[in-house]
């Protein structure tokens, strides 16, 4: 795990999400419940916690992937309601990036980093072309952008998807266990790209097992279970001083080895 | 190394190994025989069985083949040729069928002198489909425009074009073609009013008629430009609103005014005289270029999230996959009469297209459903986390790689579509295989010819089938997109 030490900037006090009293039901499978949670700007929030609890289908619902069912989840400012409108806004300024990449695999490397710039911000072709090879020299693959995704390992694929996020210029970011379908070997190259990303100041919430990287970069640890959240911390505090019996025994099982 | 290994625990491999070839397996046409054709008692019987039934086909239809006759002027003369040059009771095809009448299982009743119209027409489409079809390979579109254009000029020429008409053909095309090379985006335009072009070379009458149905499209386009941004659906309604005022108000009156001015006239052909496979080609041609867009609407509507779209896409398809598509031409040929309007002149080959369409529609509608539902749920995920709006996600993302995947299934639906031209039959049109067969039998001099007629026609729409079929493998190939 890298250990770098470089200035990484604190949050501010303003809000980039606000969460009051979320609720989600799958049928009559009580996912989240009653979750608050107020993210500031620039500020790393890590989410782990068992599978199940609930931890992806929260930071799905902050970009509307999962509709919520009670409560408000205000991002920049907009508040996610049935509004398509309002949807699309925020969906515009929140990346994402997932487990399994997703990127088209019928578009080039270049082609999947434009097309949203292109059709969504209407930014013409050739200046998102120049942002997208902007970001992808900042993921360190610039000389694969005429390349097929098919044609890419896992770390550079991931790497790619968070470059295309990137090309958007979100505000926030947010990742849904973006290591776990990685080999070991290529999980380093993907946490240093993050890593840069949170030097820059983005605000980010990430859903993952790299307790390496909370340690690195978040200002905050949110432990869940059973759709709720059990515990929240710094990291130093999260990791050393651990307070519910719950968090004690998921640290030791994901540490004890 | 092995015994080191067995020593001692601890190993460091100080040379990797070099990739070697594999060893050389024992090839060659004995081994493969023993494989595929004599590997136990059961496949060894199996094998004399196929073998006798070959033998029986070739033994039955090959004197039948290397009798044929070629040059004769009637069936009579036929078996009177095969008799004195193979001797009494001697069997042999009678091909000089074929040769004297080629022209009307080709092109039907269709006046002798017009049949370089059919034949022009047939010629473009290959323009009008080269820079969708091809667009991806520059060296396969060029052969299939220099092909297009070397054999329409020729055969419109052998089949006795005018001069006037020779020399505004290889203008026109000649024109196209360069417009294909040089502006492949502008050329799509052309492709788009192809279907237009070739109404008028086929049916004749007066361009202009052709022309401002055409405008209507352009004008319904241009009005829902304008407003969609600002009334969203209702900009939809009103253009199409706008389109049939036109037609209807000032498309007559501007037609003949137009016509007055600059008569652009060909001698017009009634719809009874089209038959052979100018009339499958036609039906089919038009069935499979609208029945793909309208599939794609109809898979799109069935998965829809909102009910009353997605329930009338599940009615819609599952009624007229319900119905044999005789039914469906039944309905054209004879209940629209009592439907319409007394004295509506619905032209009947527009109507036996319609229900084709429909028909093709549903089936293909299921096709693309199947590459809908292949595509990973991530896709989507993906595209709707960057923003992208239900259309821009479905023309950009989901369709592109659904469609991809259908290919081998939308061009299965394609051929079985045309081969079910052939029943136009039952509504009264001259299909190739029945009535333009019958037709010829009808006549004195080939009475008892039986089965030269099928193989000529099926022979034909072989190569066409074959030709899409091996046109969908090459579109596969060109479309992988990883491990290159």
């Amino acid at each position: 795990m890298t250990t770098r030490t470089t200035a990484i900037p604190a949050a501010s006090d303003e809000a980039a999400i606000e969460i009051v009293k979320l609720n989600k039901w799958y049928g009559t499978f009580h996912v989240l419940r009653d979750i608050d949670l107020v993210v500031g700007k620039g500020e790393r929030i890590v989410i782990a916690g068992p599978s199940g609890s609930g931890k992806s289908t929260l930071i799905r619902c902050i970009n509307r992937l999962e509709e919520h069912q009670s409560g408000k989840i205000i991002v920049d400012g907009t508040e996610l309601t049935h509004d398509l409108k309002n949807i699309d806004k925020v969906r515009s300024e929140v990346g994402m990036v997932f487990q399994h990449f997703n990127l088209f695999p019928h578009l080039t490397i270049l082609e999947n980093c434009t097309l949203a710039p292109i059709w969504v911000r209407k930014i013409p072709k050739r200046e998102a072309e120049e942002t997208a090879m902007h970001f992808l020299t900042k993921v360190k693959i610039p000389e694969q952008a005429h390349k097929y995704p098919g044609q890419l390992s896992g770390g550079q694929q991931q790497r790619v998807a968070i470059a295309r996020a990137l090309c958007m210029r979100p505000r926030i970011m947010l990742f849904d266990e973006p290591t776990s379908a990685l080999d070991p070997e290529m999980i380093k190259e993907v946490l240093d790209t993050m890593i840069e990303l949170a030097e820059d100041g983005m605000t980010m919430l990430c859903v993952t097992h790299e307790m390496g990287f909370a340690q690195a970069v978040a200002h905050r640890v949110i432990f869940m279970d059973q759709g709720q959240i059990v515990e929240q911390n710094t990291p130093k505090e999260f990791f050393n001083n651990p307070r519910s019996e719950r968090t004690k025994l998921f640290l030791s099982q994901i540490l004890g080895h | 190394m092995s015994e080191t290994h067995s020593e001692t625990v601890a190993y460091v491999r100080e040379t990797m190994l070099p990739p070697e070839p594999p060893p050389l397996a024992e090839t060659g046409a004995i081994k493969w025989l023993r494989e595929n054709l004599f590997s136990g008692p059961l496949n060894i019987a199996l094998t004399f069985v196929g073998l006798g039934i070959v033998w029986l086909v070739v033994s039955t239809v090959g004197p039948w083949l290397s009798h044929s006759v070629w040059n004769a002027g009637s069936m009579a003369e036929c078996r009177q040729i095969i008799a004195q040059t193979w001797g009494e009771g001697a069997t042999g095809a009678c091909f000089a069928l074929i040769k004297h009448r080629w022209n009307q299982f080709l092109f039907g009743f269709y006046p002798q002198a017009l049949y370089w119209r059919p034949v022009l027409a047939f010629g473009l489409l290959f323009l009008a489909l080269a820079p969708v079809l091809f667009s991806e390979s520059t060296k396969a579109r060029r052969v299939v425009l220099g092909l297009s254009l070397a054999l329409t000029f020729v055969f419109a020429a052998l089949l006795g074009a005018p001069m006037g008409a020779l020399l505004g053909m290889a203008v026109l095309m000649l024109l196209w073609a360069a417009l294909i090379e040089t502006r492949p985006r502008w050329s799509l335009l052309a492709s788009l009013a192809y279907p237009f072009i070739a109404v008028w070379l086929l049916w004749g009458g007066s361009l202009w008629s052709e022309a401002m149905v055409l405008a209507g499209f352009c004008l319904g386009f241009v009005v829902w430009r304008l407003l969609a941004a600002r009334f969203g659906l209702l900009a939809f309604a009103l253009a199409v609103m706008a389109t049939a005022a036109w037609w209807l108000l000032l498309a007559g009156p501007l037609a003949s005014v137009l016509a007055g001015v600059l008569p652009l006239r060909l001698r017009p052909v009634s719809s009874d005289q089209f038959g052979g496979f100018v009339l499958s080609i036609t039906i089919g041609v038009a069935g499979i270029a609208l029945s793909l867009p309208l599939g794609v609407i109809l898979a799109l509507a069935r998965r829809s999230d909102l009910p009353v779209i997605k329930l009338l896409a599940v009615m819609f398809i599952e009624f007229i996959r319900g119905v044999p598509l005789i039914t469906l031409l039944f309905v054209a040929s004879l209940l629209l009469n009592y439907f319409l309007p007394p004295g509506t002149n619905f032209d009947i080959i527009l109507r036996v297209i319609i229900m084709v369409t429909l028909f093709a529609a549903a089936y293909m509608a299921e096709v693309i459903r199947g590459g809908l539902a292949a595509l990973p749920k991530g896709q989507y995920e993906a595209a709707d986390a960057l923003g992208l709006d239900y259309w821009k996600a479905q023309r950009l993302i989901v369709l592109p790689q659904a469609l991809k995947i259908s290919i081998p299934g939308i061009v299965s639906t394609f051929i079985g579509m045309f081969k079910d031209t052939t029943l136009v039959v039952f509504v009264g049109l001259f299909d190739p295989l029945k009535a333009m067969a019958d037709t010829i039998r009808a006549s004195f001099e080939w009475k008892g010819a039986y089965w030269e007629p099928y193989i000529f026609v099926g022979a034909i729409f072989f190569i066409l089938c074959f030709g899409m079929s091996r046109y969908s493998m090459y579109l596969e190939r060109r479309l992988k997109r990883d491990h290159h």
